[in-house]
C-alpha cells in the first residue's frame, strides 16, 4: 500500500512552525518524546515506546561453528523487520531502502563498537561458539525508528541470559535453565543512537523527529554514543552540508541525551530484576491494562448429565472383554522384545511373497503382521499379547553373525533378509 | 419488532445480534393496522426477515423510525454525497487523482469546478487540498468526486488550504463536530477565532491567527476524542486562561 501523500499546505505549515521554533506536539527543539521501556516474560524480550513509535526486540542464542577467520569469537547477528503493522507504506518481505539503511546503521552501532565481548561467547575454540541473534520488530512508526530500535536492541542484550555450558575436553554440556541459572552476556558499554533532523539547508535542527517532521526534513544526522562520551558511529544522510560547529554541537547534545537514556535503561533493568526476584508476574501480558468486555466468555453448552452413569455402564457391558494385557516388553524368544502393538501389514500380498519385500534393519526387533484388533483398551506401557488366532504370525529374522565384522557389513544385511525365518505361533 | 428494537436503543450491540419478528405478535384482522417501516442506518442490515447488526457500537434512534449503530473507526469508506478533504496526487489528462484515505484513489474531473471550461482550466497543483463531495461511491467502481453541486455552484467546495494545518482524527469525532447542535464546536467558538474545514473522511484542516494558536486547536481536537464533556470543558477553560 502507498503512504498518504504529504500535502503542500502541511509542508509549508511545518516549515513555518519550525522557523518559529514550534513543534507539532509542543516539544522544545532538543526534547525527546516520552520513552517507556518494558520487558516480556522471556529473558531478552524488550518493548520500547518512543512517543507513539513502538518497537520490540528479542534476543536468542544457539551453538554454531565459528567463522573460519575468527575461530575463538562468537557471532552476532542483527535484523530489523519493518512490519506492515507499523505503517501502510511498509511491505512485508520487501527490502526497502529504509530497511537497508536501518539495518546497516544498527550493525555499525552495535557490532563495530565492540560493545559485546565476543570472545566470552566461545565454547570450544574452532568448533562451537554462541551465535547471538537480535531481532527488532517495528510495531508502530511515528518517526525515529532508528533511535527506538537501538534502545530496544541494547536493552534486550543487557536483559538476555544465555544457558550455562561446561566443557570437558571435547564434550560440551549445555545446562537448561532449571539445572543451572543462565548467565548474562558480558557487555562493555551501551551505545545509543541519537537522531538529528535538519531543515532549510541546515539552518534549523530538531532532535527526535516525529513522522511528519521526517517527511519534510532535508537531512538526517545519526550519532551513536555511549555514556562515557565515546562516539561509536556517526552518519549523515540526505546530502546536506553541515558545518563543523554544527556537528560539534550535535555531539554535545547527543552526550547529554545518551546519559539520560542510559539512566532510564538501567532503572528499567533494575525494576525488572526486582520484580522477577519477588516472583511477581512480570512481562508484556501483565503490563497491558485490563480493558476488555467479557473476553472469552462463552455460553455453556447444554449437556444432558442425568443418565450418564447408566448409559456408560450399558456400553461397557455390551462391549467385548478387553484382551489380556501384559507389561511391556514381551519376550517371545531370547533376543527379541515386542514393545507396543505391531503395525498391520498394508501391502496386501500373500505371505510368501512378503519376504522379498521386507526391508528390515539388521537389528533385533520383531516384524509382526497383526490383524487389526478392534476395541482394544490398552493402557500406556501395556502390551497386548497376541492371541491364538491362525492368521497372525510373528516372523522373526535372526541376523547372521558376520564373519568379518567390518567388511561384510552390507552383505550381512542382505543375508539376514533372506535368512532363516522362524514362523512362530504363540 | 419495532418495539423490541426501540427497547434496546442506547445499548451496546455486537455483530451478530439480530431482531426478528416474534411468533406471538399478532396482527388483528379488525382494527386498522399501520404498516411499520424501520429505516436501517449504518451498522444495521436486513437479512431475510430479520434485522442484523454487523458493526459493534451503540444503537441510536431518531424519530420517527430511523435506527443506526454509532460505531468508532478511523478507516473511511466512501459514501455518495459525503464531502471530504482530499489531496491531489496526480494530474493525468483531464482528470485529477485524489487521495482521500480509502482503498483506492478517487478521480476528479477538471470540468467539475465552478466556472471551468475546456479553455479555462482550474488552477490545481499536485499536493493541493480539495474539498469535494462524492458523485459515485460504491464498492464496484472507482469513486468519483466533484467540486460543484447539482446547480453548478461551488458552495464552499474547491481548492483551499494555504497556511493551515491538516490532521487526522477518528470518524466519530468528525460526526460529532458536524452534528447540528455540537457541544465541541460551541466550546471551540469561545476559544479563538479560527477557520475550520471538516472532511467526513476523518481529516480536519484548521487555520488561526498565529501558528501557536493553530497548533493549540489541532492538539485540543485530537485529544478531545477520548474525553468526556466535562474533561473537555475543563481543558478548554485551562487553555483559555493560559492564553490570556
Amino acid at each position: 500500500m502507498k503512504d498518504t501523500p504529504l500535502s503542500n499546505c502541511e509542508r509549508d505549515f511545518l516549515l513555518k512552525a519550525i522557523e518559529e521554533k514550534k513543534r507539532l506536539d509542543g516539544r522544545q527543539t532538543y526534547d525527546y518524546r516520552k520513552i517507556k521501556i518494558s520487558f516480556g516474560t522471556d529473558y531478552g524480550c524488550c518493548f520500547v515506546d518512543l512517543g507513539q513509535t513502538r518497537v520490540m526486540a528479542q534476543v536468542s542464542c544457539e551453538l554454531v561453528a565459528p567463522k573460519e577467520n575468527r575461530p575463538n569469537e562468537g557471532i552476532m547477528f542483527f535484523n530489523i523487520e519493518l512490519s506492515p503493522m507499523a505503517s501502510p507504506g511498509f511491505e512485508q518481505g520487501r527490502q526497502s531502502e529504509l530497511s537497508v539503511k536501518l539495518n546497516r546503521q544498527l550493525e555499525r552501532c552495535l557490532r563495530n563498537s565492540k560493545c559485546i565481548d565476543t570472545e566470552s561467547l566461545c565454547v570450544v575454540s574452532g568448533e562451537k561458539v554462541w551465535q547471538i541473534r537480535v531481532d527488532v520488530h517495528t510495531l508502530n512508526n511515528d518517526g525515529n525508528l532508528m533511535d527506538a530500535a537501538s534502545i530496544a536492541a541494547i536493552t534486550a542484550l543487557c536483559h538476555f541470559r544465555r544457558p550455562d555450558v561446561s566443557t570437558q575436553g571435547q564434550e560440551v554440556t549445555v545446562y537448561s535453565p532449571e539445572e543451572r541459572d543462565p548467565i548474562p552476556l558480558s557487555i562493555y558499554h551501551m551505545p545509543i543512537s541519537v537522531s538529528f533532523a535538519f531543515f532549510q539547508q541546515g539552518t534549523y535542527l530538531l532532535v527526535d523527529p516525529c513522522e511528519r517532521e521526517e517527511r519534510v526534513m532535508d537531512g538526517l544526522l545519526v550519532i551513536a554514543m555511549n555514556k562515557h562520551r565515546e562516539i561509536c558511529s556517526i552518519q549523515s544522510s540526505g546530502g546536506i552540508m553541515l558545518l563543523k560547529e554544527q556537528v560539534m554541537r550535535c555531539s554535545k547534545i547527543a552526550g547529554v541525551k545518551v546519559s539520560e537514556i542510559t539512566e532510564l535503561i538501567s532503572e528499567a533493568l533494575l525494576n525488572d530484576r526486582k520484580a522477577r526476584k519477588a516472583g511477581g508476574k512480570c512481562g508484556f501480558a501483565e503490563s497491558m491494562p485490563q480493558e476488555r468486555i467479557t473476553a472469552l466468555k462463552k455460553d455453556e453448552t447444554p449437556v444432558e448429565m442425568t443418565d450418564v452413569t447408566e448409559t456408560a455402564n450399558g456400553i461397557i457391558q455390551k462391549g467385548e472383554a478387553a484382551p489380556q494385557t501384559v507389561p511391556s516388553p514381551v519376550v517371545p524368544v531370547p533376543g527379541v522384545g515386542q514393545v507396543g502393538q505391531g503395525l498391520q501389514n498394508s501391502w496386501g500380498l500373500e505371505d510368501d511373497d512378503e519376504d522379498d519385500y521386507e526391508e528390515e534393519k539388521n537389528d533385533n526387533s520383531g516384524d509382526e503382521q497383526v490383524e487389526e484388533v478392534t476395541k482394544m483398551d490398552v493402557g500406556e506401557g501395556d502390551v497386548v499379547e497376541i492371541s491364538d488366532s491362525e492368521e497372525e504370525e510373528v516372523v522373526i529374522l535372526n541376523p547372521e553373525v558376520p564373519e568379518k565384522p567390518k567388511n561384510t557389513g552390507s552383505k550381512s544385511y542382505q543375508k539376514g533378509a533372506a535368512a532363516s525365518k522362524k514362523r512362530q505361533k504363540k | 419488532m419495532f418495539s423490541t428494537v426501540r427497547e434496546r436503543v442506547g445499548e451496546v450491540l455486537l455483530p451478530g445480534d439480530e431482531f426478528s419478528f416474534e411468533a406471538e405478535e399478532k396482527i388483528s384482522l379488525t382494527a386498522p393496522v399501520k404498516s411499520e417501516k424501520v429505516v436501517c442506518g449504518p451498522g444495521l442490515r436486513r437479512c431475510g426477515d430479520r434485522l442484523v447488526v454487523f458493526k459493534s457500537g451503540v444503537l441510536r434512534h431518531k424519530e420517527p423510525n430511523v435506527f443506526w449503530i454509532d460505531s468508532q473507526q478511523r478507516r473511511y469508506v466512501p459514501a455518495k454525497g459525503e464531502s471530504i478533504i482530499g489531496i491531489v496526487t496526480a494530474k493525468s489528462g483531464d482528470v485529477f487523482k485524489v487521495d482521500f484515505g480509502g482503498s483506492e484513489q478517487a478521480s476528479l474531473s477538471y470540468l467539475a469546478f465552478e466556472g471551468a471550461t475546456k479553455r479555462n482550466r482550474p488552477n490545481v497543483q499536485v499536493g493541493d487540498l480539495v474539498f469535494a463531495q462524492f458523485l459515485i461511491a460504491n464498492k464496484d467502481m472507482e469513486p468519483e468526486l466533484v467540486c460543484i453541486d447539482s446547480s453548478g455552484r461551488a458552495n464552499g467546495m474547491g481548492v483551499f488550504g494555504a497556511g493551515g494545518l491538516l490532521f487526522r482524527v477518528s470518524l466519530g469525532l468528525v460526526r460529532r463536530l458536524l452534528a447540528p447542535q455540537s457541544n465541541i464546536r460551541s466550546d471551540l467558538e469561545q476559544l479563538f477565532p479560527c477557520e475550520l474545514v471538516v472532511g467526513m473522511n476523518g481529516r480536519i484542516w484548521v487555520k488561526s491567527a498565529s501558528v501557536q494558536q493553530t497548533l493549540i486547536i489541532a492538539n485540543l481536537l485530537q485529544s478531545a476524542e477520548t474525553m468526556t464533556a466535562q474533561q473537555r470543558q475543563q481543558l478548554f477553560r485551562k487553555v483559555q486562561q493560559g492564553a490570556f
